[in-house]
């Protein structure tokens, strides 16, 4: 048995297909959905683990591919340069997980790794650009 | 017993004046009160560190030979206005990079020429017998050039509202990303450390007030664009519960540093300069001591839906910086993860520079010399055949 973690984007016009039925189904694959931001005709983001064969596994990718999704292999590493970074918190509305976060205290931007999905959300919600995304 | 302008200054000068910041205070008057307050403490500083898109420095270049009356420049290929004379240009913060769209813009040529870095000049005109030269092309840095001044229509919002979003879908704003069916909800302001909310009928805060800027002195040098005093306030502190006064800044951008002066892209909505204030208040009365002893739990501001983009966008009540300040808020029964979009931890830094400046004797108040607007109406702008 293999295992893989990706990053789906689904355009606007497949989020209504029944896409990650057809993987379980026709590829026998298990699937875990580690987070998922799905909305009626915008596009959509799914960070997911495959496991199953490894046949299975690249014929699942194979026909998310034909299906024109965009699969990104899941990021190494999320860098947010400390010392660039001004606190101001707007990254933190967009990452669920609560990997980012604001010490109440101090209000200095807190990093979570451990709470971290790599899903990338972040990186444009940063104003200064000051978080980077490390693919392997 | 008031206290007046020159008093306190004459206590800088000699080392002795007592400053808090406006955070500090609101122990201080919990613990002792507001009489003592009023009559111990001489100057309470507040501060803000925020996007703040209505501002641009005017810049002069100097002249060219043979001269060349610029009308039309370019800073790393983003437009700066140059209508004005023949070598001086306003760079707006928020214009867009003709080439690399917005990925960057005028808050970062502001950026790069205060990091000492080369930009390139562009500038074409018609030439005149005057200014015959039609072409030009340079590069200048922050020392290169004459003049540099920071000049900044409308910054420090006393108060502004919450960005929330009903929608289904994601929508990208200059309040931030707001995710659907009410995901987040996006704030912007200071509060009790915020300048205007500690003096909210702008008796000390006004024109010519010398104040913090981008990491050096400044100074304030007109009520802000779209200054709005007659904001619906709160009937007990007097604090506007949703955006009202602001203020138009000005000081030398060759002192500032990029500690306080960032440039900024809000995803799918353009590039914005974050500005760093600083402002004093002197307390000179127990009228003041009460004012900057106002904490979050009693300043409240409006709950907007930014997905009905039109200009009058619904409200969705009321809430107070302390319910904000505490990651949640609840609205219609529901509960929405709040998020600031300010940085209370470099508005805190700035705080306690302007305090140390001010005890050490490096910075003295300066009386407004014009007090700001209590009762001027902001217009819309109705589209006319």
């Amino acid at each position: 048995m293999a295992k893989k973690r990706i990053v789906l984007t689904f355009p606007p016009e497949l989020v209504d297909q029944p896409i990650i039925y057809r993987l379980v189904k026709d590829y026998d694959l298990v699937l875990n959905i580690l987070r998922a931001q799905v909305t009626p005709k915008e596009e959509g983001k799914m960070v997911l683990e495959l496991e199953g064969n490894k046949e299975g596994i690249n014929k699942g990718l194979k026909y998310l591919e034909d299906m024109k999704v965009d699969v990104q292999p899941l990021a190494k590493d999320i860098k947010l340069d400390d010392k660039e970074c001004i606190s101001c918190g707007a990254c933190i509305a967009v990452c669920s997980p609560k990997a980012l976060s604001m010490n109440r205290e101090s209000w200095k931007l807190e990093f979570d790794r451990d709470r971290c999905l790599l899903c990338g959300l972040c990186v444009p919600a940063c104003p200064l650009g000051v978080i980077q995304i490390e693919f392997e | 017993m008031a206290k007046t302008f020159a008093e306190i200054n004459e206590k800088i000068k000699k080392g002795q004046a007592v400053v808090v910041t406006a955070e500090e205070v609101i122990d201080l008057v919990r613990e002792k009160g507001r009489k003592r307050v009023a009559k111990e403490v001489d100057v309470v500083t507040t501060a803000t560190f925020g996007p703040m898109c209505s501002s641009g420095a005017l810049l002069n270049f100097g002249h060219t030979d043979p001269p060349i009356k610029m009308q039309k420049v370019w800073l790393n290929n983003v437009p700066a206005y140059a209508g004005i004379a023949a070598v001086d240009a306003y760079i707006g913060a928020t214009e867009l990079s003709e080439t690399r769209g917005m990925e960057y813009g005028g808050a970062h040529v502001i950026e790069d020429l205060i990091s000492g870095k080369k930009v390139k000049l562009k500038a074409i005109s018609y030439g005149t017998d005057c200014y015959p030269r039609k072409e030009v092309e340079s590069y200048i840095t922050l020392g290169s050039i004459n003049q540099a001044i920071l000049f900044n229509p409308r910054n420090a919002y006393q108060n502004y509202s919450v960005a929330t979003n009903s929608s289904d879908r994601t929508i990208y704003t200059y309040m931030g990303v707001l995710l659907p069916n009410f995901g987040n909800a996006n704030y912007c302001n200071c509060s009790q450390l915020s300048p205007l909310i500690n003096d909210p009928l702008y008796r000390t805060i006004g024109v010519g007030t010398r104040i913090f800027l981008g990491g050096t002195q400044g100074y304030i040098a007109w009520e802000g664009t779209q200054h709005n005093p007659l904001q619906k306030r709160d009937k007990k502190t007097k604090i506007p519960i949703a955006p009202a006064g602001t203020l138009c800044l000005i000081g030398n951008l060759k002192e500032m540093s990029r500690d306080f002066l960032k440039a900024a892209i809000f995803y799918r909505y353009g590039v914005t300069l974050f500005v760093g204030i600083g402002i004093p208040i002197p307390i000179l009365d127990e009228e003041m001591a009460h004012f900057v002893s106002i904490s979050d739990e009693d300043i409240y501001t409006t709950v907007v839906d930014y997905s009905v983009p039109r200009r009058e966008k619904p409200s969705l009540g009321k809430v107070s910086y302390k319910e904000l300040k505490s990651g949640e808020i609840k609205i219609k029964g529901r509960k929405i993860p709040t998020a600031p979009l300010s940085s209370l931890f470099k508005a805190r830094e700035i705080a306690r520079i302007l305090k140390e400046w001010i005890k050490k004797g490096k910075f003295f108040l300066q009386e407004p010399i014009q007090r700001l607007p209590l009762d001027e109406k902001f217009k819309p702008l109705d589209i006319r055949p």
